[in-house]
């Protein structure tokens, strides 16, 4: 007999969404200049909030409400300044449920990792650049480590807390202050954030955050007076950026997209492949720039393979972002929806086969169901390009070294997974690939403590860990 | 390993005669099996166990979890009387309410078969732990009269120990030897059998490795059902050990067409945990081993919290253990 | 008759060879005080391209060896430099208008720079990466990688140090270069690619181009199989330090920035030039049994 769960729902009841949002800018939030935009929920098309627009006069406000505010928050000792980050990792783990219902609402993504994956590694962050913050004398990075100014942030929807968290703790406990820009269709938990940032007195200034679309991040990487830019998002505004601010004294660290080998060898512990190939493509729908958009699996147990991962995948549910059942939840936006369509459209074109379990999609919002795409080449185009959705391609190989040479063989270089059980050849493929982050016998794993980053035109600077600070410190040498 | 199911179950079985023909060729294909990595097993399990069973899902799991109850008691202070009021309660777990299932069977030691027999008839099973339960080191001729005496006392299930010891020091023929000794001792003389449950004691295996070997070598020895754990060691049942057993059961199913029953036993004392439990043989195995015939809970106190939580969900209202009988 | 002395011919080092520019084109170098000195090969676009070519090629070799390997290795230069002192003293003199003590000042820092730098090689993974105590069962580790074919526009000035100091710590950590020496002082860099010849670098590791940054840096600065770049050799040409990063762009190379001005070559460098073309690569691996 079929066990049919009921549904499951997060109350929404715990949010308190407004009407309409202004910038927070010098510690309080004031209107924009710009013509104020909508965001909504993706996976209900309803309106959720009116969001103010900063124009370029709102961006140089900020800027020099940051300036001000940094030459006492770059002064103020290290250990003060620690005990502010201290104190809003524990309002964000006080108010965990909150963000967590509020993220997964704006963004579509499923309440059961916004719960249990991002906020809790938001809290982490906070807590653990806290603790850097009177000890960067120690860290390895070179004599007298001092901050560098005003940084200017641009930030993604596919975590937007989770990337505001990466941007902002190591910022602030290197003694620099702040301009952050969430991106457009998911600007709530940011401006949950400023609120956060109002209960734990932290001084004007120090944290703004202003909302809008690529001309506000254009300002604002651009202003004269900010000295430090980090970027997580598209490798072309990744490009854009960095010519933006060439001939420039701005410090720069760019997270850009991805195009990650999964490799998969036939003496892999295949349940757990199987489970590493599901979180690597089918967590957050997918919309993550080191997921594993190419699974490399070796052609000897290539149909084992994907016969477990077809069975795996019929037991995805996809639908309610609140639904704590849910593992799929909704694309974040009618235009992401629509790029994912066309390259998988594009898949079909150039003769790849498509497989889909069955999934009753919801009749509004965004949604694409688990996919994969078996009989692809490195010639197909979604073996290059980057879906940024729940589409996999499946690629085989014969030897270690044409699974090195496939797996390399991309203009970008974020991530790699890697599953066998013989453990010299996890350090030999670990070696070889040309990424930022290998992930041996697991996959999508972050934490604090850990630097992430990329190779080549996945960005370059490390975000998190030791090496993380040295974006954020003058003749930081990570 | 194939793929597709083959259709018929003896053809399916007898494929696999060439891995069983020798202590050589079974260790190859034992030890050929993919592999467990520990912490993706238990990520896994652990994934599953935050599915939310809420309302009618959780009202249909809970009666089919005292359904697939292996009431147990398994004691050297187990008396008659004792045993009878576990099979009382067995029988009607919850008094008060007609429409609350019986279990699916009592767990006992070989002596107590009868005695359980005569308050439950055919309404629920008895089973019988035997071979030497539950360390398993007596001579093989023991543990095949241990499990005779069972079944010629009634027993519908024998619950057998395997030599942890032999798997151990890598006898694996001996072990698999056993198990078909066993299973031939199970035998009646009408022709049917008492089903086989064989128990790992995963908590003595220690690694996933071992229990996905000793999973595989039970079911080619012809296990009907493959049980963690005898209760008496620590750990006894885990999500992530039953998780790679149900894997197993899984993969064996598609490989020959035989189905073959999962029972953890040993440290499953809450609604919750049993319902974690449900949520995973769904999600592993399918939901053709939603039943009493292929998924059993090894518990005793388990069934009191399953009887409260159903209480609660027909008052609305939270129950306390005064209102449930202790046996 | 007073013996007529035999010239050397300064040609472009790629590859391991010594081959004159694919455009067969060269240029007058004089001496600090004007005098001519020699005809030095002039680099060409496609010379840039040959030189990346085989730069790629000894990549995987290079970045593989081990690092007590490339640390031997870059001793073996110094070692070899060291033998031949006076001939770079000359060079120098005559490239720099230096007096000889000040000649020899130059030649004796960047033999000590390079063994310097040597003894980073199997250091450097100790002192920038570092195992990461990551909240759950799970080995994580950082270690640096090199980041791959680095361009480098040499020092226009220091013709000796400022080369070797924007040289070494490029290929100590496993990268390989292509090197645009100083235009108007480039005797020094053809000299010291001989040393590099027979001091064990394998071929296409190094490979140094005399001629002109500003033609030439264009086009390594927009080369798709280029990583990273070092811009140094247009100190003090912001506009065109801009339009080279601009260049850089297209593939995110990394970019070491010009400086305002040529920096002092006399003062121990630290980590940075090293770090500025290193990757940080991280491991993670489970934990069980």
């Amino acid at each position: 007999m079929a066990f049919e769960y009921a549904p499951a729902p997060e109350s929404r009841s715990i949010v308190d969404i407004k009407p309409s949002y202004g910038l927070f800018v010098d510690g309080a939030f004031v209107d924009g200049n710009g013509a104020a935009f909508k965001t909504i929920n993706p996976a209900t098309e309803e309106t959720l909030a009116e969001i103010a627009e900063a124009d370029e006069a709102d961006v140089d406000a900020a800027v020099q409400a940051a300036r001000r505010a940094f030459r006492s928050w770059s002064r103020m000792p290290g250990k003060e300044r620690a005990k502010y980050l201290f104190r809003i990792a524990r309002i964000l783990q006080e108010r965990a449920r909150e963000l967590a219902v509020l993220e997964s609402i704006d963004n579509g993504k499923p309440i059961k990792e916004s719960r249990d994956v991002d906020v809790p590694t938001v809290a982490a962050h906070f807590f653990y650049h806290a603790g850097w913050a009177d000890k960067l004398d120690y860290a390895g990075l070179g004599p007298n480590p001092r901050a560098l100014g005003v940084a200017g942030q641009v930030i993604p929807w596919n975590f937007p807390l989770l990337m505001l968290a990466w941007k902002v703790a190591p910022a602030l406990a290197c003694g620099n202050t702040v301009v952050l820009k969430p991106a457009e269709t998911t600007p709530l938990t940011a401006l949950l954030f400023a609120e956060i940032c109002q209960q734990a007195d932290l001084p004007a200034g120090v944290v703004n955050i202003i909302t809008g679309a690529g001309g506000t991040g254009q300002a604002l990487v651009g202003h004269p007076d900010v000295d430090k830019v980090a970027f997580t998002g598209s490798t072309d505004v990744g490009k854009a950026i960095a010519r933006a601010v060439a001939g420039t004294d701005k410090k720069v660290t760019l997270e850009l997209g991805g195009k990650a080998a999964n490799i998969v060898f036939e003496d892999a512990a295949l349940d757990q492949a199987v489970e590493g190939i599901v979180s690597g493509i089918f967590f957050n729908q997918g919309h993550v720039c080191c997921a594993g958009s190419r699974l490399l699996v070796q052609e000897s147990v290539a149909e084992e393979v994907l016969h477990r991962l077809k069975r795996r995948m019929a037991t995805l549910r996809v639908g309610d972002p609140l639904d704590k059942n849910t593992d799929i939840g909704a694309i974040n936006s009618a235009e992401q929806l629509a790029r994912i369509t066309e390259l998988s459209g594009i898949g079909d074109a150039e003769g790849a086969e498509r497989w889909s379990p069955d999934c009753e999609l919801p009749a509004s919002g965004y949604w694409f169901p688990p996919t994969i795409f078996t009989g692809v080449s490195q010639a197909h185009r979604i073996a290059r390009e980057e879906i940024f959705g729940p589409v996999l391609s499946v690629l085989t190989f014969r030897t270690p070294s044409e699974a090195i040479e496939k797996a390399n063989n991309t203009p970008y270089g974020l991530s790699a997974g890697v599953w066998t059980e013989k453990g010299s050849r996890i350090l030999h493929m670990a070696d070889r690939l040309r990424a930022g982050v290998v992930w041996a016998n697991t996959f999508n794993k972050f934490d604090p403590t850990s630097p992430f980053g990329g190779y080549q035109e996945s960005g370059y600077g490390r975000e998190g860990g030791r090496q993380g600070l040295a974006a954020y410190l003058k003749g930081g040498q990570a | 390993m194939p793929t597709t199911a083959p259709t018929d179950p003896a053809a399916g079985l007898a494929s696999y005669s060439e891995v069983t023909k020798d202590e050589r060729a079974l260790r190859r294909f034992l030890h050929g099996l993919p592999g467990v990595d520990q912490v993706g097993a238990e990520a896994r399990a652990a994934a599953l166990g935050t599915r939310s069973i809420k309302t009618t899902a959780k009202e249909w799991a809970l009666d089919l979890a005292i359904r697939m109850v292996d009431l147990t008691t398994l004691e050297g202070q187990d008396t008659p009387g004792k045993v009878r009021a576990l099979a009382a309660k067995a029988l009607r777990p919850d008094p008060s309410d007609p429409s609350c299932p019986s279990v699916a069977a009592v767990c006992v030691y070989g002596d107590m078969v009868a005695e359980v027999k005569s308050v439950v008839g055919d309404a629920v099973n008895v089973a019988a732990v035997a071979t030497a339960f539950p360390s398993g080191r007596a001579a093989l001729d023991i543990k095949l009269a241990d499990t005779r005496d069972a079944v010629e006392a009634g027993a519908d299930e024998i619950d057998m120990v395997i030599d942890r010891g032999a798997f151990l020091a890598g006898r694996y023929q001996q072990v698999f030897d056993e198990i078909v000794a066993v299973k031939e001792a199970c035998q009646r003389p009408d022709g049917s059998h008492a089903h086989l449950k064989v128990i790992f004691e995963t908590g003595e295996l220690q690694t996933y490795d071992n229990v996905r070997r000793v999973s595989w070598l039970a079911m080619l020895a012809g296990a009907d059902f493959i049980k963690t754990s005898t209760g008496k060691v620590q750990p006894a049942a885990t999500l992530p050990v039953t998780l790679v057993m149900l894997e197993a059961v899984r993969d064996f199913r598609e490989a020959t067409g035989v189905q073959i029953g999962v029972k953890p036993a040993g440290g499953i004392r809450t609604a919750k945990d049993a319902i974690k439990y449900l949520v995973m043989v769904n999600e592993v195995a399918g939901d053709d081993w939603l039943t009493p015939d292929w998924f059993r809970f090894g518990a005793s106190t388990l069934l009191n919290d399953l009887l409260m939580q159903r209480t609660k969900l027909t008052t609305g209202r939270y129950s306390g253990p005064d209102y449930f009988t202790l046996d | 008759m007073a013996r007529l002395d035999v010239r050397k011919t300064y040609k472009l080092y790629i590859g391991g060879a010594f081959p004159r520019s694919e455009s067969g084109h060269s240029y007058e170098v004089a001496d600090a005080a004007g005098r001519f000195v020699a005809n030095a090969s002039l680099a060409s676009r496609k010379d840039v391209r040959d030189a990346v070519v085989a730069a790629r090629k000894a990549f995987g070799g290079w970045s593989g060896r081990t690092a007590y390997n490339r640390g031997q290795i870059l001793y073996r230069i110094a070692e070899v430099m060291e033998d031949r002192r006076p001939q770079f003293e000359d060079a120098v003199r005559q490239s720099e208008g230096l007096g000889a003590a000040a000649a020899r000042g130059q030649v004796d820092a960047a033999v000590d720079r390079l063994v310097w730098y040597a003894g980073w090689a199997d250091k450097l993974a100790q002192v920038v990466g570092n195992a990461n105590p990551v909240a759950g069962p799970f080995f994580n580790h950082t270690a640096p990688e090199p980041t791959g074919v680095v361009g480098a526009l040499a020092p226009q000035e220091s013709s000796l140090l400022g080369l070797v100091s924007t040289l070494a710590p490029v290929v100590v950590s496993g990268n390989v270069a292509v090197v645009v020496s100083s235009y108007g002082r480039p005797l020094p860099a053809v000299t010291f690619a001989e040393v590099l010849a027979t001091s064990d670098v394998p071929g296409g590791v190094v490979n140094i181009l005399t001629g002109d940054a500003t033609v030439l840096g264009p086009w390594l600065a927009g080369h798709m199989d280029v990583n990273a770049i070092d811009l140094v050799g247009v100190a003090g040409h912001p506009d065109l330090a801009g339009e080279l990063e601009v260049a850089a762009a297209d593939n995110l190379k990394r970019v070491r920035r010009a400086p305002a001005a040529e920096p002092d070559w006399s003062i121990e460098p630290g980590l940075e030039p090293m770090t500025a073309f290193l990757e940080h690569k991280t491991v993670w691996h489970p934990v069980g049994v």
